[in-house]
């Protein structure tokens, strides 16, 4: 998976200088946020939903190996062809093969994160094939050559007249306003000609159905019943955690992945097919069943209820942070809390990039409360934060020793353990302090320690402890 | 079987090591305690049905059974619709005079995707209803045909009976069970197609019809 070498902090800095991302990312994330408020609200049950959606994940992630195989029965036996792949290039090599197998120079995809976490699109067009993405935002960024900001509005980033000059330039759109709904129309003409040559549709699944081979694409637009129902051929690429034991558990689902991701009580299209069907839709069907790092998430035990993930977005939309970087900011094609918690664990720690990502949060908890399927993305935080610095301490190279948090972390141990020369510490900090203090705060702290203030002003020792004042007192 | 397929669940059953031995998926307890059944009044449920799909920008209007044909003519007329894509089983006496029906496989032959492209409208029944979310279901059942019938054209006009609406998701997720397993698709339709990709514009209509009109039939 395609991860950003450099940390979080030093993209989230240049993301956030860019005031008109900041302008478009503030309105969307506060117009969805209150949406959905008032569309969960509507539930009584809501928290008994999320309850069960939290559990039905957590039993399909427990016995992964065995609803993996029913999957792949009852796809089978329903007429559908199952592939399993380790890795992208092993996923891109399969789908790569069944369009080639089929004279395709061009495929129609509906958006789908897996495929873009594999660089599908990119494999492709080396082998000669063009990829065309069908929803609107997929569309904008791919004609843009740029890459999704966000899970669920993806060209969040872009307003209108970027947009026309985009169509202007690669569509041949030449009379074409600002107004959203000529620049759809545009796009509806360019894209429905591409739907009826198609041979190949390519899409993710957002659910598969263990016991019934059922595969579940959820949407709004329309491209994607186009993708999977007038094509011969239909690939689907899913990650091995998408799937669910049971129809019934579609159930639960249904309610809570619309409202808690457009905040609609159902999103206006959601297609369920098994395998194929005589006389209508694709002959032939493809599942392609994508680890990629899943198994690796998996053995995380408290780690791998980030695999419970529906791709709601819902996290994005009520945090701090994303909302005033972005999605770019996260590195990955996973952004916003779950990103931070979801993208290391898919690649691994032990790089910058990844390593940075637990550290993007203010732990406020907002996403945790929202999250419909209830994953305590905080605890996963902090539980990765562990997990960096003790691969860090553990790796025993000479920097480790030497690491400047390290050190002091060390140094305060043995301060915090003996009375003594912890008040000798708060005198000497007393004294040392007052170039750097103003008005009871430190905003900067000198060399390697400046670290700790880059992203926070430090509380100034103040001018009695409270030891101090005790044996004055009462002493 | 393939090497990557046996490598993968040997990297699942490694990860999930923590998990005892003797748990099967069952054990996993799900707490189903969440709204299964309805217990409102099916008019409420229909007044429900009604409303939520009129807020999704669908025109919706309740007609008796003997005022359908009429309703159907009107709607058509509104539109300006010539060239219809009649969904099969639909009965002949619900098409206007005046207005071509287009019947799939009439003589052996399927439309073809210009065909529906180029049509006017199709006009179809449905599976079911859900009052919730103002879902209209396809299962490709009586009424309906396959699934490129209720896509293509740029109009849906779709007659829906009252005793075809339940309230709750879970409701209709039980009443579509044995389609699903006899292997048929299914699309969940919720107000025509829409996006609000361009700074959260709502735009009906990028791909799927972007007119749908329901008829709310009493029996």
């Amino acid at each position: 998976m395609r991860v950003s070498e450099r940390p979080f902090q030093a993209l989230a800095r240049e993301a956030l200088a860019d005031s008109q991302l900041r302008r478009n990312l503030g309105h969307a994330t506060a117009t969805i946020r209150k949406k959905r408020a008032a569309a969960v609200s509507e539930l009584p049950d809501w928290e008994e939903l999320r309850e069960a959606g939290a559990a039905i994940k957590e039993r399909a992630l427990r016995h992964l190996d065995e609803y993996l195989v029913r999957l792949e029965e009852s796809v089978t036996k329903a007429g559908g062809e199952v592939h399993w792949a380790r890795d992208a290039r092993e996923a891109n090599r399969i789908v790569a093969g069944i369009a080639k197998g089929h004279g395709a120079r061009e495929v129609v995809k509906v958006k789908s994160i897996a495929t873009d976490e594999i660089g599908l699109n990119d494999h492709l067009a080396k082998e000669g094939i063009e990829a065309v993405e069908t929803d609107l935002a997929e569309l904008i960024i791919q004609l843009a050559g740029e890459e999704s900001s966000h899970i669920l509005v993806p060209a969040i980033h872009k307003n209108r007249a970027e947009i026309r000059e985009l169509f202007r330039e690669k569509l041949g759109a030449k009379d074409l306003s600002d107004d959203p709904r000529d620049l759809t129309e545009t796009a509806r003409r360019y894209l429905r000609e591409r739907f009826l040559s198609a041979k190949v549709g390519i899409s993710g699944a957002n659910f598969a159905v263990a016991e019934t081979g059922t595969v579940c694409v959820v949407e709004s637009e329309g491209n994607g019943r186009m993708c999977t129902t007038l094509p011969e051929v239909l690939v689907t690429v899913m990650g091995i955690e998408k799937v669910v034991p049971t129809w019934r558990d579609l159930e639960v689902f249904m309610q809570l992945l619309p409202r808690s991701s457009t905040a609609e009580r159902m999103n206006p299209y959601t297609s369920f097919w098994s395998g194929t069907s005589s006389g209508e839709g694709p002959r032939e069907f493809h599942l392609v069943l994508l680890d990629n790092g899943r198994t690796q998430a998996l053995s995380d035990p408290k780690g791998r209820q980030a695999l419970r993930c529906i791709r709601c977005s819902a996290c994005l939309n009520v945090c701090p942070v994303y909302e005033r970087v972005g999605g770019h900011s996260y590195g990955s094609v996973y952004p916003g809390p779950i990103g931070a918690i979801l993208t290391p664990q898919l690649t691994g720690l032990g790089r910058k990039g990844p390593d940075s990502l637990p550290y993007a949060s203010s732990l406020c908890g907002a996403c945790y409360e929202v999250c419909p399927v209830k994953i305590n993305i905080p605890e996963v935080l902090i539980h990765l934060r562990g997990r960096v610095v003790r691969n860090r301490q553990d790796s025993g190279s000479p920097a480790a020793k030497l690491d400047p948090e390290g050190a002091a972390m060390r140094t305060l141990a043995r301060t915090f353990a003996d009375r003594r020369l912890y008040e000798a510490a708060q005198k000497l900090a007393r004294a040392g302090q007052w170039p750097l203090a103003r008005g009871g705060k430190i905003r900067r702290l000198p060399g390697p320690l400046s670290g700790w203030t880059a992203v926070r002003d430090l509380e100034a020792v103040p001018r009695e402890t409270f030891r101090e004042w005790w044996r004055r007192e009462r002493g | 079987m393939s090497q990557a397929r046996e490598e993968i669940l040997r990297r699942i059953r490694l990860a999930t090591r923590d998990v005892p031995q003797e748990e099967s998926p069952e054990d996993v307890s799900v707490e189903r305690s969440y709204r299964v059944e309805s217990v409102s009044p099916h008019e409420e449920v229909v007044g429900r049905f009604v409303e939520n799909v009129s807020e999704y920008r669908a025109s919706v209007r309740r007609v008796g059974e003997e005022e359908l044909p009429e309703a159907i003519r009107e709607a058509l007329a509104r539109r300006g619709a010539r060239r219809l894509v009649v969904a099969p089983g639909v009965p002949d006496g619900w098409i206007p005079e005046g207005v071509e029906a287009l019947r799939d496989g009439e003589g052996g032959r399927p439309l073809t995707n210009e065909e529906l492209d180029a049509s006017d409208g199709v006009l179809s029944g449905c599976a079911l209803g859900i009052a919730q979310s103002g879902t209209i279901v396809l299962d490709g059942g009586r009424m309906q045909g396959r699934r490129a019938l209720t896509l293509l054209p740029d109009y849906h006009l779709c007659v829906i009976y009252e005793d075809q609406i339940v309230e709750l998701v879970p409701e209709a997720v039980r009443r579509l069970e044995g389609g699903v397993r006899e292997g048929r698709s299914i699309v969940f339709v919720s107000g025509p197609s829409a996006t609000s990709d361009i700074e959260l514009d709502r735009v009906e209509g990028v791909h799927g019809p972007r007119t749908l009109e329901v008829l709310v039939c009493r029996r």
